[in-house]
């Protein structure tokens, strides 16, 4: 029969987050016939009794494991892939899903010069311009906001004009006070967010702390969270290895002052297997 | 083709020299600077802008904007920037200028590769230290904001691969619209400004071929329609520069006043590229030659190196 220790382990080991290659071995590869066969008639969850009498293997959870196991190798390339073909293939498929987000992610926290290599690489990989296929499949309001953040080829010096970045930031504010259109489908939204510089956004966004109130966001918080789903995980995956040799430092400190447990704690956590080491290899290049 | 004609082996020094010299004492020998600097392509008048700020520590373009004066004194200044930085000075001009010369800014826009763009990007963050887009965003409103910004920010996929049922189903579409005349203006914008040069090509000619009319003409409708103007100019420089900057001389000269900027900015940003093929189909369309036109509508210094960068054997 098999421990019950064992039985959590396992669980863990499949929970889905990574997959715990470790105590799969050491347990799992240990098991007599018996003990595997207890294991299936014990785990309803993953296995469901068929009609011809044998213990079946639920087909979803098959192809859950699948991708959990997958979830490593995804990590590791995603990581060697060159940042230019890395950011183009995100960006490809984020727009074959309609994950919006990813492409504002990646259009906003990249350098004029990597997003500019990441419009290379895609032109390389897919033989179009990126901003010809988000104009293309894009067909609602956020059309215009999008194809502008991809098109974006941002001035990176330090000149910033304090009073058009005053002006601005009251443009901004009354934009989005005025209930009757989204801010983004405002003219004026989208050409201060997605031509200014970024030190110039960064004044704007003062004064505008200064006229309003003040609006914060975290990706890395919600895909920790027990219940994150399957956009969520893949962020995580995403954002740890996009930023490793940039802002590392700077999002582990920011997350523990705001959630009182250090990144890496979090994540030792809540994942799993050689998705969790590699993981928390990249996060504590940052110390 | 180009009609620079340039000497064997220049001396970079030699020419540093003969400048400063052109430079001193009472007047200015036009004739000196028009036979260097004339005949010089832009990595050799480069190295002559280094050897001359080596030798005499000081900034040869500098030295002759106090010289020289007009129109002369423009193109001179023009021609001596390199490439890109020159794009973003002719850029910057018309982004400021207060009647927004947008044919100068679809021009660069459009005829420009992507590669070349991006240089004159560059070459702006670094002179004005604002990107262009913002610029020209900031400097326009509505439709006329839509078309020049995107126009500006995009980096064209630049192969040749194209989807020829893309183009059918584009052509179809533009059709519509156009036809519609509920200017969807955003269609129109996306297209033009999104797909690579080739696949334009291939749709403007699904166009014809569907419609018995090029798309330029279909957009004549009202010829004070300034957005519809752009539009064709667009179209025009992404299809067929050669031909749009035959227009752009040849309007330079007919009208009651000659246009110096137009002339200027043609022949000193194509000599080293295609001038030659302007020339044939000026000629073609005009039955006399540009070097004639220029003779008749232009004058002194300015018309000499005029003449000089286009090949005037004479000089």
């Amino acid at each position: 029969m098999a421990l019950p220790g064992d039985l959590d382990a396992l669980t863990k080991a499949f929970s889905g987050f990574g997959v715990d290659e470790n105590s799969i071995i050491s347990i799992l590869g240990k098991w007599h016939p018996e003990q595997r066969k207890s294991f299936r008639k014990g785990f309803p969850q993953f296995f469901r009794e068929d009609k011809r009498l044998f213990e079946r293997w639920d087909e979803r959870h098959i192809a859950f494991l699948e991708h959990e196991f997958l979830r490593f190798k995804n990590a590791m390339v995603l990581w060697t892939l060159h940042p230019w073909e890395r950011d183009a293939r995100l960006a490809k498929e984020a727009l074959a899903k309609g994950d919006y987000d990813i492409l504002v992610e990646i259009a906003c926290t990249r350098s004029s010069e990597e997003l500019l290599g990441a419009r290379r690489a895609y032109h390389s990989l897919f033989d179009h311009s990126i901003e010809e296929d988000v104009a293309y499949s894009v067909n609602d309001s956020n059309r215009n906001l999008l194809v502008a953040l991809v098109s974006s080829y941002r001035y990176e010096g330090a000149r910033v004009n304090e009073e058009i970045a005053e002006t601005e930031a009251k443009t901004l504010s009354e934009a989005i006070k005025n209930a009757e259109k989204r801010p983004i489908e405002n003219e004026e939204v989208v050409r201060i967010i997605t031509t200014r510089s970024k030190l110039h956004l960064k004044a704007v966004f003062n004064y505008y702390k200064e006229i309003s109130g003040t609006t914060t966001e975290e990706i890395l918080a919600s895909a920790l969270k027990g219940s994150a789903d399957e956009k969520n995980k893949q962020a995580l995956t995403r954002v740890i290895v996009t930023q490793a040799d940039s802002y590392m430092k700077e999002i582990s400190e920011e997350y523990h002052k705001q959630h009182g447990v250090s990144l890496s704690q979090k994540i030792e956590e809540t994942t799993n297997g050689n998705y969790k080491d590699f993981l928390l290899t990249l996060v504590a290049r940052g110390d | 083709m180009a009609t620079l004609v340039v000497p064997d082996h220049p001396s970079p020094v030699q020419d540093a020299e003969s400048l400063r010299k052109a430079c001193q004492g009472w007047g200015t020998d036009e004739k000196a600077i028009i036979q260097i600097l004339g005949h010089r392509n832009a990595v050799q008048r480069n190295q002559i802008r280094k050897a001359y700020e080596e030798l005499y520590q000081e900034n040869l373009i500098k030295r002759l904007e106090s010289e020289l004066s007009g129109d002369f004194e423009k193109a001179v200044y023009r021609w001596l920037l390199d490439p890109a930085e020159r794009d973003a000075v002719l850029a910057h001009v018309a982004v400021k200028d207060s009647m927004l010369d947008y044919q100068t800014i679809i021009e660069i826009a459009c005829v420009r590769s992507s590669e070349e763009l991006l240089a004159v990007k560059r070459a702006y963050h670094l002179r004005y230290k604002h990107s262009l887009d913002e610029d020209v965003a900031s400097h326009t409103t509505g439709d006329f904001r839509k078309l020049l910004v995107a126009l500006v920010s995009t980096f064209r996929y630049d192969g040749d691969e194209i989807n020829v049922s893309l183009a059918e189903s584009e052509a179809k579409l533009l059709h519509e619209v156009i036809k519609g005349k509920a200017f969807s203006h955003e269609e129109i914008i996306r297209i033009l400004s999104t797909r690579s040069k080739s696949q334009l090509n291939a749709t403007f000619n699904c166009y014809r071929d569907a419609h018995g009319t090029s798309i330029t003409k279909s957009l004549l409708d009202d010829p004070a329609d300034e957005f519809l103007a752009a539009l064709r100019m667009a179209i025009r420089c992404i299809t067929f520069p050669q031909k749009y900057f035959e227009k752009v001389l040849r309007n330079a000269v007919n009208k009651g006043r000659t246009d110096e900027d137009a002339l200027t900015r043609v022949i000193v940003t194509r000599a080293e590229k295609d001038l030659n093929d302007i020339k044939e189909l000026y000629h073609k369309r005009n039955n006399a030659s540009l070097e004639h036109a220029i003779n008749k509508h232009t004058s002194g210094d300015y018309k000499a190196f005029l003449l000089a960068l286009l090949g005037d054997k004479e000089l």
